[in-house]
């Protein structure tokens, strides 16, 4: 049994275990989706923009997948504070290979979360208008996840304790939440936003959720597929570089 | 088997371990005593490629931890004086783990999780969730766990900390048996100077960073004219508490500026 499969089985395990947290995980994406779904959907479609829904589902799908990769990868905050992570550095394993294991396990549980609201949406109403790309999105979720995973480990690896823990959450998080374009489309945007958001990673990732789901395009499908693709390379890397550096 | 000279560890500029000079020779029982706060545990890090020494030299088995830390790694085996366990694992689980992550083959693996939970007596509870143990029982699991694989050195950084008499004898045994049939060297430290006075050969006396003493237990007893370890221990420590308490706004500081890395 190699040691990535056992810590990616571990990721698992926790997730399946934390009933209670899964639920409460997934009252934000349900409020999200609800709420401004149907409270901002008269709205949207006096603009002419069609079904707000079905606009809007893409960009939650994505936000849930952000939220639960970049938390898991971050879990190795609590990891340190109980302890365990010391019983991981001293094991005589490369380090890259623990770093991936936990990443890819907390990019797995993202991808699953993010199928579970995906179920609620249709359950909402939303449809995909071609089943064919169903593949092709799930690709970009598992981009997302992987890239936020990667990050998550980065900032994990970084920060020593649950303080630092609220800071990444209102600099990093929800910025990247909000200017990504999971709540409003891209067009049109004053220069400055619009400048902001093509820099923001997760924008492609909605991009690319919506393009699939719903053949609604801004970057196009490759670009897409390039910058998430490189940057979840480059924060692989940095990660596991940040990673191999931890003392405790 | 471990080497170290001139070791000096800083935190700032507070001096943990000042340097420090032993050697412990192969298949020796060790202990490393000392008062709370002397530098022991930070030791054992540095050791346990946990930690960069800020100076000195430092050979586990002919190697230098800081320069080759996977070699190192897989040359020893630690129980840390601090909670290691993952609380939302089972017993089973966490021992599984480590024994994957220390290569221990399959069935040998079976095997010997088995022999060690029986050993400490967890095996009936072996499918519960760590959180759900009491103190004692994580306490025994850390050991059975640090027992899995078969290393050529055993850390054991106050093992015996909140243990019943019956675990402590337990595990005692164990660690000697281990010592005689399979040559482990052991590095402990321990604050049941009765303890060290049993199990320990050889025997080093830390304070403030500094190692005070060196010897057999019999030699430290001879070289103070004390009939116990107890007071030959007190005769070179003093037996004045140490005072953390003095320290801590000043860890607190500490804490804060290492939350954004300066990882030295
Ligand atoms: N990460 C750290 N940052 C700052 N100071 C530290 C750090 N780790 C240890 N120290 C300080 O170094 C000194 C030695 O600590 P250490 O944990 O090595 O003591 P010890 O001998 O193991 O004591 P005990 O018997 O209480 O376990 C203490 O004064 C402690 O406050
Ligand atoms: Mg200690």
């Amino acid at each position: 049994m190699s040691v990535i499969y056992v810590l990616w089985l571990r990721e698992l395990r926790r997730y399946v275990r934390s009933r209670a947290q899964i639920v409460a995980s997934l009252g934000q994406p349900l409020l999200y989706l609800l709420a401004l779904g149907f409270g901002l959907g008269p709205v949207f479609q006096k603009a002419g923009q069609g079904s707000y829904v079905q606009f809007v589902a893409p960009g939650i799908i994505a936000m849930t997948v952000l939220f639960s990769s970049i938390f898991s990868g971050m879990g190795l905050l609590w990891d340190r504070q109980f302890g365990f992570l010391k019983e991981t550095l001293v094991a005589p394993v490369p380090r890259i290979q623990v770093m991936l294991g936990r990443t890819l396990g907390g990019a797995t549980v993202a991808v699953i979360q993010g199928l579970l609201v995906a179920v609620v949406a249709f359950v909402a109403g939303f449809r995909a208008v071609d089943l064919r790309s169903l593949p092709l999105a799930l690709f970009f979720m598992a981009l997302i996840a992987s890239l936020f995973a990667a990050l998550g480990t980065a900032i994990g690896s970084t920060i020593q304790n649950i303080q630092g823990f609220q800071l990444i959450m209102n600099f990093l998080v929800l910025p990247i939440f909000f200017l990504s374009g999971a709540l409003y489309p891209l067009n049109n945007l004053p220069r400055v936003l619009g400048l902001i958001t093509s820099i923001d990673p997760l924008a492609y990732g909605v991009d690319g959720m919506r393009t699939t789901l719903i053949g609604l395009s801004h970057f196009g499908l490759t670009a897409d597929v390039a910058v998430l693709a490189v940057v979840a390379a480059a924060l692989l890397g940095i990660g596991s570089y940040l990673f191999s550096k931890i003392e405790v | 088997m471990i080497r170290v000279e001139n070791l000096v560890r800083k935190f700032g500029d507070f001096t943990a371990v000042d340097h420090i000079s032993f050697q412990v020779g192969q298949g020796e029982i060790f202990a490393f005593l000392g008062p709370n706060g002397a530098g022991k545990t930070t030791t054992i890090k540095m050791l346990t490629t946990l930690l960069r020494p800020t100076s000195g030299t430092l050979q586990i088995d002919g190697l230098d931890p800081a320069a080759h830390p996977h070699e190192v790694r897989k040359r020893f085996g630690i129980v840390f004086q601090d909670p290691s366990l993952d609380q939302d694992m089972t017993a089973y689980e966490n021992m599984e783990l480590h024994g994957v992550f220390y290569h221990v083959p399959r069935k040998l693996r079976v095997e010997r999780i088995e022999l060690l939970l029986r050993l400490f007596e967890l095996w009936e509870r072996r499918n519960e969730q760590v959180k759900l143990f009491s103190g004692g029982m994580k306490r025994r699991l850390e050991i059975a766990r640090g027992l899995l694989h078969t290393p050529k050195i055993v850390f054991l950084d106050e093992p015996t900390l909140g243990l019943d008499p019956q675990t402590r004898n337990q595990l005692w045994s164990h660690v000697k048996k281990l010592n005689q049939t399979e040559g482990v060297t052991v590095f402990l430290t321990t604050h049941y100077m009765d303890e060290a006075d049993r199990v320990a050969q050889r025997i080093a006396i830390i304070d403030h960073g500094k190692i005070v003493a060196q010897g057999s237990p019999q030699e430290l007893k001879q070289q103070t004219g004390k009939d116990s370890l107890e007071e030959a221990f007190l005769a070179f420590t003093g037996s004045t508490i140490r005072d953390e308490s003095a320290n801590v706004s000043h860890d607190q500081l500490k804490a804060m500026a290492r939350m954004w890395g300066n990882r030295r």
